[in-house]
């Protein structure tokens, strides 16, 4: 299998108010062409700036360190500069489906207008091959009547079928790789049903490459092939996803796993991580995970152990400072 | 003596429609001849899509929804609230044992209140309170049983995570000391680390403060977890009722069973396919005849197709309810 995407060194920091803050430190992830990566970590820790510092849509105050490359089919997009190249990568190589999809719809055009549209500035074809393509998409995640449903607004489409139209949407210029950030959280859990055999399905049929990103790692355990655990803007564990999840070795990963309801076993009590994510800019020195690590060491505790991965077995990393404690 | 805190008998809520203002004024029913019987100190799981009507419940029981007919009984120590019927002044004694927590803690927590005023605002606005010194006795008591400091209730909101926040807004709905608690997905916005802690909070809770709760969520898997006792939902009507266990062991509703099966596996390697439901819920506008689920039932009978069965539950084990539809075509 191909190398699609491969990240190298990124660090992201945001300049705000109340100084630099860190989001993401220095973390590398690559995707193969027709395999799914999940990325899973709580709110803040960095997983959606990641996704989007491929298309550099991150807001103006971002900045990215000198040595870092994102390199996609061969290029790095942090490079680019020119109108050109970075629509060659937003919408083009590139798509991404959001969690909120009648935020990502404009609410007074309609869908096929939309869809059309996109098509136009990233395709040399005509209109109506456009509709034509756009009406195929429609029909393909499984949208019935889809030449009416071209013509309405995203108001008139419910919750799943929006979800659904906003798939095809960012399928329909064909990328190699697709950002699904959050893409059924908002979902019913029949209608998540679908949305992920769909999801599968295209990958399949277009040998795509994807990039999950989820809070819930059940999801992941039904879509991913590898899976990267971050916490406060880094990687702490990353590898295949049956490793991970029967074989987790840094205690945040346990701590989620832990605290994740199982159907299948309703006598295990539920256990949450204790504390909260600390505020980016109380960035603990040292292992970021050590103001909530269950058994932390000696040396993890006063800060001074790097973060940095370490091959535990084929494929499966850790930060090697948990790789002792926990 | 009855060991139930509220009847809910054959209630059903409409709401009007008018597509605009020339055409004809319909009527949706969103809640459909439901009857619920909700023990004294249990947490009874409302489960089921959106639009399925739990919401609408929920708000039926806490007198803010009107009940177009049927009956729903709230049963305290010496009085009995009757909601269909419920005079102004009553309301307001029984919004001192009814209370609601909600789904955001982020939009349900005014920005520019200190987490105490926040707090104490029920007890002034229900006027439980004489004097200040009482008001923060109570606040001050209610914040330490939601294991939030003393140092927090002088900051604002902003200055809290999700998970704190959702502590203030559970504070909040606790501080006039109720019995009944509704709380409508109040783990649905939060991470599963944080969502784990509310949930044993609330556990812990009931505990200390005897409370009843109407836990109305989405997730199963967190419902299988906390809740004693399972109803759930589609389009308007209870499609199956029973002990947790008993649920999700052995559904006996083809919807429950395709709930069920939908609910991610943490095990890659359980590849059990999702009994996928054709389609999405129907319009309440339009509700299909006979049993509702029949337009997405995966093996409806003939009788249940054709639409002539009429909806209703039936004891199947003890205390396990399903529609008489559901058990034959399941």
């Amino acid at each position: 299998m191909s190398t699609l995407l491969e990240i190298k060194n990124l660090n992201v920091q945001f300049d705000t108010d109340e100084g630099r803050i860190v989001a993401v430190e220095n973390i590398s992830l690559s995707v193969n062409a027709g395999e799914v990566l999940g990325v899973v970590g709580e709110s803040g820790s960095g997983k959606s700036v990641t996704a989007k510092s491929i298309m550099q849509l991150n807001p103006g105050n971002t900045h990215y360190n000198e040595n870092a490359e994102i390199i996609m089919d061969g290029e790095n997009t942090l490079k680019f500069t020119s109108k050109e190249d970075l629509k060659k990568i937003r919408g083009g190589k590139v798509s991404m489906i959001f969690q909120e999809p009648m935020a990502s719809f404009a609410p007074a055009i309609k869908i096929g207008a939309q869809m059309v549209e996109q098509l136009l500035l990233h395709k040399p074809i005509k209109k109506k091959e456009a509709k034509s393509i756009s009406v195929d998409m429609l029909k393909r995640v499984g949208i019935s009547d889809a030449e009416n449903r071209f013509n309405q607004y995203a108001f008139e489409l419910s919750g799943g079928m929006r979800q659904r139209a906003m798939i095809a949407m960012a399928l329909s210029t064909m990328p190699k790789l697709l950002l699904a950030d959050e893409p059924t959280t908002a979902l019913d859990v029949t209608i998540q049903a679908q949305v992920i055999n769909l999801i599968k399905d295209i990958i399949k049929e277009y040998k795509m490459g994807v990039m999950f990103i989820t809070h819930d790692l059940g999801v992941i355990a039904q879509t991913a092939d590898t899976v990267a655990v971050m916490y406060l803007g880094a990687i702490v564990e990353k590898g295949p996803v049956r490793e991970i999840i029967k074989n987790p070795k840094h205690p945040y990963t346990r701590g989620l796993l832990k605290a994740l309801p199982d159907v299948n076993n309703l006598d295990a009590p539920l256990q949450p991580i204790p504390g909260s994510i600390p505020s980016p800019l109380e960035r603990p020195s040292g292992c970021v995970f050590r103001t909530r690590c269950p058994d932390p060491t000696h040396e993890c505790k006063e800060g001074h152990i790097k973060m940095g991965l370490i091959e535990v077995s084929p494929g499966h990393w850790v930060d090697q400072c948990c790789v002792n404690c926990g | 003596m009855n060991d139930n805190l509220v009847n809910v008998k054959n209630v059903s809520v409409e709401f009007d429609y008018q597509e605009n203002f020339l055409s004809k004024k319909q009527k949706i029913q969103a809640v459909k001849n439901v009857s619920l019987n909700i023990k004294k100190k249990s947490f009874l799981g409302l489960v089921g899509e959106s639009g399925s009507g739990k919401t609408t419940l929920g708000k039926a029981i806490l007198g803010a929804n009107k009940i177009s007919a049927g009956q729903v009984i709230f049963h305290d120590d010496d009085i009995d609230y009757d909601l269909a019927n419920i005079s102004k002044k009553e309301l307001r004694e029984y919004r001192k044992k009814a209370q609601l927590i909600f789904q955001d803690p982020y939009a349900a927590l005014s920005p520019r209140m200190t987490v105490r005023d926040i707090i104490a605002e029920p007890l002034e606005v229900m006027k439980i309170t004489k004097s200040r010194e009482e008001t923060d006795e109570r606040v001050r008591d209610i914040a330490s049983k939601c294991r939030l400091n003393l140092e927090h209730l002088r900051r604002y909101p902003h200055a809290f995570s999700g998970g704190q926040r959702q502590r203030i807004s559970i504070a909040r709905s606790l501080v006039s000391y109720p019995k009944f608690i509704v709380a409508d997905e109040s783990v649905a916005a939060l991470d599963v680390s944080i969502q784990a802690d509310i949930l044993n909070l609330l556990k812990s809770l009931q505990q200390d403060l005897d409370l009843t709760y109407l836990f109305i969520s989405h997730d199963l898997s967190v419902v299988a977890h906390t809740c004693d006792e399972v109803a759930v939902m589609y389009l308007g009507h209870i499609v199956e009722q029973a002990p947790s266990r008993e649920l999700f062991t052995n559904p006996r509703h083809p919807y429950t069973k395709a709930l069920l099966s939908s609910i991610p596996s943490i095990d890659p390697d359980d590849q059990k396919k999702a009994i996928e439901l054709k389609g999405e819920i129907p319009s309440a506008m339009n509700p299909p005849s006979g049993c509702v689920f029949r337009t997405r039932c995966p093996h409806a009978s003939q009788d249940g197709k054709e639409g002539s069965i009429e909806m209703g539950l039936v004891e199947v084990a003890p205390g396990h309810w399903v529609d008489r539809c559901g058990v034959n075509c399941g």
